[in-house]
């Protein structure tokens, strides 16, 4: 015990020593203007994950509430931790395996970038740490596929794993310098905040997750209502709040673009939210919360890709769009009669789609004539088949992955809860706490 | 008449009530409530371990003609055991009370028919 406790010691000393070594500061000058902006980005992004815990901890049955917050949250803790271990290289890494991911010695525990300030003149802590808020959201949003469900420790392994395997090599190929997609056509596959990084990856291997785990006990027969539709509202107007940190903040900049996706993503946001009151009230005759709670997230879904290079009409579209689009998902979701618990699918998967493919309609002319500079002849028609390549390449590559990963994880631990758990509920099966303790005397 | 109320665990509610259903037994009550009894659980509370006095509950209110008496106990006593054979303590109980009247406020029917 004692042998063993010095050893850590002696390792962590070790590291500290290696850490030192690598320090070198290159000189360049810290804006703080954009640094300043970049730290209030990073905390807003990480205000989106308490917020989808709300929004999906209030949609939920009163039983699980506590379980379907904790899916949110756990993210914060493991995604953080195997960030700094792994993922920050993974992600922005120089290419290995052949480009299937990155690497890089310095970003092991982030060792070698304490004195790193990089060329946009912010610290490279604070971009590490921003593009890691994005690492934890992602498969937090999958849990909303597979609500009321799964057994917690199963999970925690299956986003760990997840997030290693799915998220950091998609991460890599769309943003890293050198990743694939990155490089696609004259300037790239569009997605300036994460359309397929994160809503799609994460809706698609919700909807592989859910498909393989099965419905609830009871679906769809037994009617299964939201517990408290106002922590839902609530969630949903932080996850708005956050997603200026999410989209305005991708710029890593406090300039023009910055102010260019702040403005798209608001213009987005109300539209679509707009958007799905109105088809509910011609459609079902009254206008619900919960549909411009999901009008709001299919808008910013939608213009999530597209931020940074859609003006606010091209913006006003998406959102329109995208609630059209998501609203009949649902449709045919309940039709076909899977369990996309909390459409994580529905609205992740398939407004991110929708986002990354229209977009290219909308691209503002100064883009182009840009794209057009660097590869003569370029036109929307071939920038929309990037588009089209980025988006396929990523829906293949999450449901593959993500489906090998449920059946091991299934195997080794049980992913879906026993019967009996699900019927005592996530919050007592697995947490042994309850939500709304003050609705009984106790 | 009669009036059932059981007293059951919540982690059973769903089993109970679709048991009922399936006997055909689909007019209920179902409250939340909290009592003490036999039982004791413990609970962890920041690392604390502590007994709460009073433990939540599920309250039932079933109103019976006297021929379906029978059949609802059966049905409630073979859906809220947590253990087929012996059961455990916090299993619950049902009480049964003559009712006097029933009225259906719709129609204003009386007794039996109004059940």
């Amino acid at each position: 015990m004692i042998f063993s406790r010095k050893r850590v010691f002696f390792l962590m000393a070790l590291l500290l020593v290696g850490s030192c070594a690598t320090f070198a500061s290159d000189g360049k000058p810290i804006d703080s203007g954009a640094t300043a902006w970049m730290l209030t980005s990073t905390a807003l992004v990480l205000l989106m994950i308490p917020g989808l815990a709300m929004f999906y901890g209030g949609l939920v049955r009163t039983k699980n509430v506590m379980g379907t917050i904790m899916h949110s949250y756990i993210a914060m803790g493991i995604i953080s931790v195997l960030w700094v271990i792994a993922g920050y290289g993974l992600c922005f890494g120089k290419n290995i395996l052949g480009g299937w991911c990155g690497w890089n010695p310095d970003y092991f525990f982030l060792r070698g970038i304490d004195t790193n300030v990089m060329d946009a003149g912010i610290p490279e802590y604070v971009f590490s740490m921003f593009q890691s808020k994005f690492a934890i959201i992602t498969p937090a949003l999958i849990a909303g596929a597979f609500a009321e469900r799964v057994s917690f420790k199963a999970y925690c392994f299956f986003i760990a794993i997840w997030s290693l395997l799915v998220y950091d090599p998609l991460c890599h190929w769309v943003w890293a310098s050198d990743g694939f997609i990155f490089n696609l056509g004259a300037k790239g596959a569009i997605d300036f905040a994460g359309g397929t990084v994160v809503h799609i990856s994460a809706g698609v291997s919700g909807l592989v997750a859910a498909l393989y785990l099965g419905s609830r006990r009871g679906h769809p027969y037994q009617v299964i209502r939201p517990n408290n539709l106002v922590i839902t509202m609530l969630g949903a107007g932080l996850l708005w709040v956050g997603w200026f940190g999410f989209n305005a903040g991708s710029s890593i900049s406090s300039g023009l673009s910055t102010a260019q996706a702040l403005a798209a993503t608001q213009v987005a946001a109300a539209t679509g939210a707009l958007t799905w009151v109105i088809i509910e009230g011609l459609h079902q005759g009254k206008a619900t919360a919960l549909g411009f709670a999901s009008g709001i997230l299919a808008g910013l879904v939608a213009v999530t890709p597209a931020a940074g290079v859609v003006q606010p009409y091209g913006a006003m579209c998406l959102g329109l769009s995208a609630s059209c689009i998501c609203y009949m998902a649902i449709m045919v979701k309940n039709k076909l009669g899977y369990d996309d618990s909390l459409d994580a699918f529905g609205i992740h998967g398939v407004g991110g789609i929708a986002g990354a493919l229209l977009l290219t309609f909308f691209i503002r002319p100064s883009w182009m004539a840009d794209a057009s500079r660097i590869l003569p002849g370029w036109t929307i028609w071939k920038q929309f088949g990037i588009q089209a390549a980025a988006v396929s390449i990523s829906i293949v590559y999450s449901a593959v992955v993500t489906l090998g990963i449920v059946f091991i994880v299934d195997k080794i631990f049980g992913f879906k809860s026993s019967e009996t758990d699900e019927m005592a509920g996530l919050d007592r099966s697995y947490h042994g706490e309850r939500a709304y303790g003050m609705l009984n005397p106790s | 008449m009669k009036l059932i109320t059981a007293i059951i665990r919540e982690v059973q509610l769903d089993q109970v009530r679709e048991a009922l259903i399936a006997a055909e037994i689909t007019r209920i009550t179902v409250s939340r409530v909290s009592g003490h009894g036999q039982q004791r659980v413990e609970e962890i509370h920041r690392g604390q371990r502590f007994v709460p006095d009073l433990i939540p509950k599920i309250k039932i209110e079933i109103a019976v003609n006297d021929a379906f008496v029978d059949i609802t106990i059966f049905t409630i006593l073979k859906s809220a055991r947590t253990n087929e054979l012996e059961g455990n303590l916090g299993d619950g109980k049902i009480f049964i009370t003559p009712l006097e009247e029933c009225i259906r406020i719709r129609t204003g029917e009386r007794g039996g028919a109004a059940i």
